[in-house]
């Protein structure tokens, strides 16, 4: 079966073409955080910064309230994601391994939770958050992305208790274990690296919100780090080599933890919103 | 086949069980009042256990979702302006909001638009996707290395952040798209401002969503691909098959599941996008982008009228039940394990 020379080329051209197209923007952003101004605003754009500069980065980092919304923005993603972890495990090991009356339709509100109309649904929770006073706070932020990812995290949970085998738990049981530490004991430690993963979906899901901290926070002192990368051009002007180096600085972990995860990421997700 | 003699295989365990606590009850029993009474309350937590488990997923699903639904459907109902909305009234209008909506062009002319957005965003996207799917399949290792990695930069890019970069790509002044159009022969394209009509504002935002989402499909239609085996494109060549009839013929038949529910998701992500269209130009220019979610947010919370906003927002989740409705009668034919 051997293909012709042009046959044989064109493919490996194309990639090579739509790999420039799929990382150049990523590529440029993290090469304008790094160029000095003048390359920035040359008239022929400047495709390597050969004389790389980290000023925009301390701009960045210097900006009012920077490691306030670092700080904020971490505190509301770990607990949102460690609340729906611990709901999600008691309601997915009842799912995977318990046969009851309702399971069925409890898993069908599970997936049509995942599907829920959060960007739209705004203007109601702005009007309950408002009612309870807790406008600019981090507590409902932290209530709302908890769901935001509960479907998702009970989803793949489910899948992980699911394929550790039944007979571990049931020997646990048979040499003395109650259910809850055959649990505990045995099932656990095996879901360590599901546990893991999907907690790294919630982060990156809970990381990038955006619609709800937009309407919910407008205080300064009570912003997440998305509301601030959007707020950050009309505050600093054009300052584009600033703007990319907190994009960059904002994106990189997400990228970082996205390649860690990447097997898992691929196949299999179709029901699961991973990015939406 | 397997699924169900797994189910057998359960169900007789479970046959087993039962009669094993049969067989031990009497003796149970004989040994005394106090050890009958932990038993019965033991199946009881048995009964109810999974119940148990359910119950904090459940608490938390009615109150941070089902009741910010309701609470939309309640506001749709109500003439909730600034001045209401400050002296905490309610001021209940019927259904004068949606007969407002329902009337008004600016609505239906929303709506279209955000119809034709859709459309143009996910054929653009699944075209792409599978073209690229197609690809992956085709490559060597190394170059197929080469394309993953590309299409995970852009599917991991947060949307944010992806969002500010295409502004600068496609700034005017510096922007490294008008310079390389310019460059290309096309000068008026030099300082071209992206923003300043709606078709051009349109273009860079499905060009955003069309970059962070064709790797998505593009995965999947490859994982789809390598389940077909080989042994059937050879046939189809030898059989003197292009290319074209292949993928009607052979692909497409086989992974028709695949196509269908992975355009229904995107329809349905596309359709509620909002963070794209607002964080590139707010809706603008002259609230010409507006696709419905943002024209929900933009009527309720920017110009603070909470019913009317509510109102679209209703309007919009249905339109979105009945994408989601088909969604979920292609996938629960898929999936046996529901």
């Amino acid at each position: 079966m051997r293909r012709s020379l042009a046959g044989r080329t064109w493919p490996n051209a194309v990639a090579v073409v739509l790999f420039v197209f799929f990382a150049f923007p990523v590529y440029w952003m993290v090469a304008t955080s790094f160029k000095q101004d003048n390359d920035i605003i040359s008239k022929t754009p400047v495709f390597l910064p050969l004389h790389g500069t980290l000023a925009h980065f301390s701009k960045a980092v210097d900006a009012d309230g920077f490691w306030t919304l670092v700080r904020n923005s971490f505190t509301v993603t770990i607990c949102a994601v460690l609340a729906s972890l611990i709901i999600a495990l008691l309601a997915s090991f009842a799912i995977a391994r318990m046969k009851f009356k309702g399971r069925k339709a409890f898993v069908v509100v599970v997936m049509l939770a995942q599907m829920a109309p959060w960007e739209v649904m705004v203007i109601a929770i702005y009007m309950i958050v408002r009612d309870a006073d807790l406008l600019n706070r981090l507590v409902p932020l932290t209530l709302f992305y908890m769901m935001m990812v509960l479907p998702f995290t009970i989803w793949t949970l489910r899948g992980f208790i699911a394929a550790v085998p039944r007979e571990l738990e049931e020997s646990a049981m048979v040499d003395g274990c109650t259910r809850a530490q055959a649990f505990i004991k045995v099932i656990f430690p095996l879901l360590a690296p599901g546990l893991m993963a999907t907690s790294l979906f919630g982060f990156i899901t809970a990381w990038n919100e955006f619609p709800l901290v937009l309407v919910l926070n407008k205080q300064a002192e009570a912003q997440t780090l998305p509301l601030w990368l959007t707020q950050f051009q009309t505050n600093f002007g054009s300052d584009w080599g600033a703007t990319m180096a907190a994009s960059s600085l904002f994106a990189v972990p997400v990228l970082i933890v996205f390649f860690f995860l990447q097997r898992k990421a691929v196949g299999g997700l179709t029901s699961g919103a991973v990015k939406g | 086949m397997a699924v169900e003699a797994e189910r057998v295989k359960a169900r007789s365990s479970d046959r087993q069980r039962t009669a094993a606590s049969r067989t031990s009850g009497p003796a149970g029993r004989s040994s005394g009042q106090r050890r009958r009474g932990s038993a019965d309350r033991a199946t009881l937590l048995g009964r109810s256990a999974p119940y148990l488990l359910l119950l904090p997923a459940t608490l938390v699903t009615l109150l941070l979702l089902g009741y910010p639904l309701l609470k939309n459907l309640e506001l749709s109902f109500q003439n909730l302006n600034i001045r209401q909305f400050i002296q905490h009234l309610t001021e209940w209008n019927g259904v004068q909001n949606y007969q407002d909506l329902l009337s008004s062009g600016e609505f239906w002319h929303t709506a279209v638009r955000s119809l034709f957005f859709t459309l143009a965003n996910v054929a653009l996207i699944m075209i792409g996707g599978t073209l690229v799917g197609l690809l992956l399949n085709r490559l060597g290792k190394k170059m197929r290395l080469l394309l993953s990695t590309g299409l995970m930069l852009a599917w991991a890019m947060p949307i944010v952040a992806s969002t500010t970069v295409f502004t600068w790509l496609f700034d005017s002044q510096f922007g490294v798209v008008d310079w390389m159009l310019s460059q290309l022969g096309w000068s008026g394209m030099a300082q071209y401002n992206w923003m300043s009509t709606q078709l051009s504002a349109f273009s860079v935002i499905t060009l955003l969503i069309v970059w962070g989402s064709i790797p998505f499909v593009a995965f999947n239609m490859y994982a789809g691909l390598t389940t077909i085996s080989k042994e059937l494109f050879e046939a189809a060549r030898m059989d003197g098959a292009g290319a074209w009839r292949t993928f009607t013929q052979l692909t497409f038949p086989i992974l028709r599941p695949f196509f269908l529910s992975t355009t229904f998701l995107e329809v349905i992500w596309v359709f509620k996008c909002f963070t794209q269209v607002v964080a590139i130009n707010g809706g603008g220019p002259e609230r010409s982008t507006e696709t419905l979610p943002v024209y929900a947010f933009v009527e309720g919370v920017g110009n603070q009228h909470f019913g009317m906003g509510a109102a679209i927002s209703v309007l919009t989740i249905l339109i979105l039940l009945v994408l989601m409705a088909y969604y979920f009668r292609i996938i629960v034919k898929q999936e046996d394990e529901l």
